[in-house]
């Protein structure tokens, strides 16, 4: 055993050892260690290089604060994460880490010349350095900023772990589980409400692990908790470790993240790695504790340099001293207790350094009868050693003056600049805060949502002021709760009661220019960087914030918000609080997609919408597209073709003979009532009144603002009922806009509006030969009434249907809809009848050739949203004669009948090259840039049938440009392309006639 | 997530079930053409950016499918009522209560 780990200490099962590697070498480590204890307990402090000057680092904490020690983890292929904090991750069999930002190795890293080229990463340096010449930013800085700097790197493959999702709903959600939040468990717990205590630790107890020296209730510490947890469990409270809350947002809605198998050795197949709780609780209890900050002075990042209560947790928790013979830089008397518990347990402390001149007795005598030197009104100007720490320059502080400085030999470097409370979760809430100047720290005030602050976490500190706040919380809760539960006192002796004071940098003899004093380890911000960019005119923090990058890293500035804004309000000669404190957001810890994602990935996450004839169209071999949330086939190739080719079968096939296509995903929505009718008048540009029961009519709705929102063809069915259609992707916007003007426009209409569109399935058969394959399936049908536009009840195959006669190729067409479990009873009987006229089953994309070749729009994809009627071409569709429809009035507004709106034309290229679509249209290709864009294409397809591509396009008043040539820059070389009419193909219709 | 008290199903539910749809109380016009282009401008885009109480509109969608009004403060983003389509605009000056 390396003799930094004492035999039997710490929490740690010292009979049950594990092996890891790191960095290719195997170390030794035991059950309950982290990464970052078991290095520490083989002597490796250097776990990392730095971001941006690849300065080496090491752990300075030993929690989720972490900045520096940030690993990779792999459990197996595809497991690989980066940014694992090694002062989190639990030690399990076979575990393979690798530390970040190094090359080619951890102690010999080439990017480390970046901290010589100091001045080329200053603040504002991605601002400064990387504007010029714009021509060197993807060959050159791009490239080496991604090389240089970066965190980890992203794994390539997709995460094959499951995540879980739950939702909880209680009546007490506490949040931390140390001394506060136990004493505020115990007491709600009696209440008889449902409390849940979390913890992101593996353990509950908070900063009493790490002091196992109080004495609680007259038990030691640890013995306390385990009696405290075993009550907590005997009354129903559920506890919950390694659970971080993330995040609290409105309404007592808090979100844990809850690791469930990263710390098992094997964890059991199809477990889920991480849960995500989602829990809404009536009350809140946050007692998170505070953070350590570090001290601001030079080489403070040197491995070796670490918190005090860092290197306390490591003694007490993990039974691993830090170092032989460290040294201890303080402002606060809690590092005190640090220095005192490592003297005890080996270490031979080098010196503590306290910056303040009137220490408490009591601390003095405990550092005199350890024979600990102490230094009181010194300041700590610089560190020395390669790869760890091998002393620190301290200088006395006399009158404001700076003495002479002396080097004290040491192994580590305790250092602690005070405590700051977590507030984190109770900024998410925008919950207010309050600075306090005695303590220099930001305060929790005035309380926007159900929760109550305990302990650390508002400022107090000592165990019997924190235990006493954790039962007046539980007990605020109990009451707001409206229950009811005593009181309890939990007598402590052996406390560790502290205050300090708190420092910007602090105070040195040397040129503060050269001084690599880190404010933000994780990002690489220094004071220096901080008071630059003071004097370069930022103001606000939040300025300062992002000038420097100072708390922007995936720590969120847990250890360096409030020093860096200590120094920004110093060099503005302002009051902390008038400068401001940058905004915690969620999550509180870096949290993986997965935990988001939970069980919603794949088709969890969206879902494919099929039609009843999709088994078939997959039986066929056809290839899928994505419409909206349907699927639908795109084209059914045969063997050898490529899309290319059977698209043009298909296209060709239905004009010669009949075609078959499965429409089933058109909406339908069915209007039904009294006043259906005028109800399709108001909300359709069209007139509905004369037509008659038995026809159909292309139907165009527009926004009030006058926008085409959507079309379809309408039947109507009965005086009272009609059968809308409407576009694949427009059917629940369609019926959401028309419920909203029933509802609250005009609730005095007699009309019930159904969606339909999964009850029908719809088959259209195009072509000179779809009369002929569907009659002889037809009964129930007067075919001498039933011309273009017509719909009727009859039966086709039997089957109850609405069948439709409508075109959306040109040629005679027929849509026939039966109920959904019939659908391919449908397709079926229709394939065998089109036998004898080799009927061809087409897809998507020869349905958008047709109706391109016919002028046909999709909405959604010739108009845009800024489309009028008149501008695609649709004034026939208004029915002028209306009083009124929603979007009548925005016909007539002045930016709508203005000239120069763009509208849809067609288009043909002169060398027969098929355009692309969305590309920009200009009139004079030789103009200066930037050039003026009049357009863009809509539409563009092979047409089979005409033998040359076609395009739809808009173009500014392309109604009145009609013959003339307009320009569309193409990959390879600018188009010369002619304004046509939309209609491309039979332009008279004679076809429909036939 | 915020929760919503639907005044049809009366019921408080998480936000997930429901749809915002805009600005309330802003009817439309009985008669559009008889409305000048810059009144139609103001009913089509014109709308209260509140800083507080704001009138808005939300439908339970994924439950009983009515409209209702809402009054949500839009600084704490907190619902102080729900009410039904077609209630009047209520009336929010001060009462005695205050916490
Ligand atoms: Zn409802």
């Amino acid at each position: 055993m390396s003799r930094y780990r004492i035999a039997g200490r710490g929490r740690v099962d010292h009979g049950a050892p594990i092996s890891f590697t790191f960095d290719g070498k195997t170390y030794p480590g035991l059950r309950g260690d982290t990464v970052a204890s078991a290095l520490l307990a083989n002597g490796v402090h250097l776990m990392g290089r730095s971001f941006k000057y690849h300065r080496p680092r090491g752990a300075v904490t030993a929690g989720s604060e972490e900045p520096n020690a940030l690993i990779g983890t792999s459990r197996g292929p595809g497991r690989f994460e980066p940014n694992t904090r090694a002062t989190v991750q639990e030690l399990r069999k076979g575990l393979v880490t690798e530390s970040q930002n190094k090359w080619p190795r951890l102690s010999f890293d080439i990017g480390a010349i970046n901290d010589r080229a100091y001045m080329l990463f200053s603040a504002g340096f991605y601002y400064k350095t990387f504007m010029w010449p714009k021509s060197f930013w993807d060959k050159v800085y791009e490239p080496f900023i991604r090389s240089a700097a970066g965190l980890g790197k992203s794994p390539t493959e997709a995460d094959p772990d499951r995540y879980a999702a739950r939702y909880l709903h209680t009546d007490l959600l506490i949040v931390g589980g140390g001394a506060a939040g136990i004493a505020a468990a115990l007491v709600a717990a009696k209440s008889g409400a449902r409390v849940v205590l979390v913890d992101e630790n593996p353990e509950l107890g908070g900063a009493l692990l790490s002091d196992p020296g109080v004495t609680v209730e007259g038990q030691p510490a640890w013995a306390w908790l385990d009696a405290s947890l075993a009550e907590l469990r005997a009354h129903g409270v559920r506890l919950m470790t390694r659970t971080t809350a993330i995040g609290y947002y409105h309404q007592n809605f808090v979100g844990l993240c809850e690791r469930l198998t990263d710390h098992l050795d094997t964890p059991p197949a199809n477990a889920p790695r991480e849960r995500m709780w989602r829990v809404r609780a009536d009350q809140v209890v946050l007692a998170q504790g505070a953070l350590e900050k570090p001290l601001v002075f030079d080489g403070n990042d040197r491995p070796g340099v670490m918190l005090a209560g860092a290197a306390q947790t490591y003694l007490n928790r993990y039974g691993v001293r830090v170092g032989d013979n460290p040294a201890v830089l303080t402002s606060h008397d809690s590092a005190w207790y640090a220095a005192f518990d490592l003297a005890d347990a080996g270490s031979r402390i080098a010196a503590i350094i306290d910056t303040r001149s009137e220490i408490r007795a009591d601390l003095l005598d405990a550092a005199r009868q350890r024979g600990i030197r102490v230094l009181q009104g010194h300041t700590a100007t610089g560190t020395k050693g390669r790869l760890r720490i091998a002393s620190v320059r301290v200088n006395p502080l006399r009158g404001g003056t700076v003495g002479a400085g002396r080097e004290i030999a040491c192994d580590a470097l305790l250092m602690s600049g005070g405590w700051t409370p977590s507030l984190h979760l109770f900024s998410h809430t925008k919950g207010s805060l309050a600075w306090d100047a005695d303590s220099n720290t930001f305060l929790p005030d005035r309380k926007t949502e159900a929760c109550q602050i305990a302990g650390a976490g508002r400022g107090l500190w000592g165990y019997a002021p924190v235990l006493a706040d954790g039962v007046a919380a539980g007990l605020a809760a109990v009451a707001a709760l409206s229950r009811s539960a005593g009181a309890r006192q939990f007598a402590v002796a052996n406390d560790r009661p502290g205050s300090g004071v708190s420092h910007t940098e602090l105070p040195t003899d040397r040129s503060p220019g050269k001084a690599k004093a880190f404010v933000d380890f994780q990002n690489d911000v220094t004071a220096k960087d901080l008071r630059l960019a003071v004097r370069e005119g930022m103001r606000s923090i939040e300025h300062v914030k992002r000038y420097t990058t100072n708390g922007m890293a995936t720590d969120q500035g847990k250890m360096s918000n409030i020093n860096g804004l200590m120094i920004a309000a110093d060099a503005l000669a302002k009051a902390p609080p008038q400068v401001g404190l940058t905004t915690f957001r969620p999550p509180y810890t870096p949290t993986s997609f997965g935990a988001f994602a939970g069980y919603l990935r794949g088709q969890t996450f969206q879902l494919t919408r099929k039609t009843p004839i999709d088994p078939w169209a997959e039986a066929q071999g056809a290839v899928f597209e994505p419409v909206a949330q349907w699927r639908r086939a795109w084209y059914f190739p045969k063997p050898g073709e490529d899309m290319h080719a059977a698209v043009a079968r298909e296209c060709l096939a239905t004009r010669a003979s009949v075609g078959i296509f499965d429409a089933s995903t058109l909406g339908k929505i069915e209007v039904a009532g009294p006043d259906a009718v005028e109800f399709m008048n108001r909300m359709y540009t069209n007139p509905w009144t004369k037509l008659a029961p038995g026809r159909c009519r292309y139907g165009l709705l527009l926004g009030e603002d006058g926008f085409i929102r959507d079309d379809g063809v309408i039947g109507r069915l009965a005086n009272d009922l009609f059968h809308v259609t409407t576009t694949t992707g427009g059917a629940a916007r369609v019926l959401n806009m028309m419920e909203d003007y029933l509802q609250t426009e005009w609730p005095d209409l007699n009309v019930w509006l159904t969606s339909t569109t999964e009850q029908w399935a719809t088959v259209a058969l195009n072509g000179p030969n779809a009369l002929a394959v569907l009659k002889p399936l037809v009964e129930g049908l007067d075919w001498d009434d039933f011309p273009h536009m017509s719909v009727a009840e009859c039966t086709v195959a039997g089957l109850p249907a609405r069948l439709f006669r409508l075109s959306f190729t040109g040629e005679v067409g027929f849509e026939v809809n039966v109920p959904a479990r019939h659908g391919l009873a449908l397709w079926t009987a229709l394939m065998d009848a089109g036998k004898p006229h080799d009927i061809c089953p087409y897809g998507t994309e020869t349905m958008h050739v047709l109706r391109a070749e016919k002028g046909y729009i999709i909405v959604g994809q010739d108009t845009d949203g800024t489309v009028t009627p008149q501008d695609a071409g649709l004034d026939w569709a208004i029915g002028k004669a209306k009083p009124d429809f929603v979007g009548k009035r925005s016909l007539s507004r002045p930016d709508i009948v203005a000239g120069g709106r763009k509208q849809l034309v067609g288009l043909l290229t002169e060398d027969g090259s098929r355009l692309e679509e969305g590309a920009q249209i200009v009139l004079d290709p030789n103009q200066p840039l930037p050039m003026k864009m009049v357009g863009h294409v809509t539409s563009s397809y092979d047409s089979a049938s005409l033998g040359h591509p076609i395009a739809m396009a808009v173009i500014e008043g392309g109604h009145d440009r009609m013959g003339e040539v307009v320009h569309v820059p193409m990959p390879d070389g600018v188009k010369r392309a002619r304004i046509t009419s939309t209609v491309f193909y039979d332009p008279s219709g004679d076809r429909l006639k036939a | 997530m915020l929760l919503i008290h639907c005044p049809y199903c009366e019921e408080t539910l998480p936000e997930l079930e429901f749809a915002y749809a805009g600005e309330a109380h802003i009817a439309r016009p009985a008669d559009p053409s008889a409305l000048s282009d810059e009144e139609w401008r103001d009913f089509l885009f014109i709308r209260t950016n509140a800083r507080g109480p704001h009138f808005e509109r939300w439908r339970h969608i994924h439950g009983c499918a009515q409209f209702f009004n809402a009054v949500r403060d839009t600084v704490s983003d907190r619902f102080l009522m729900t009410y039904k389509a077609g209630a009047p605009r209520p009336d929010l000056s001060p009462k005695e209560d205050a916490e």
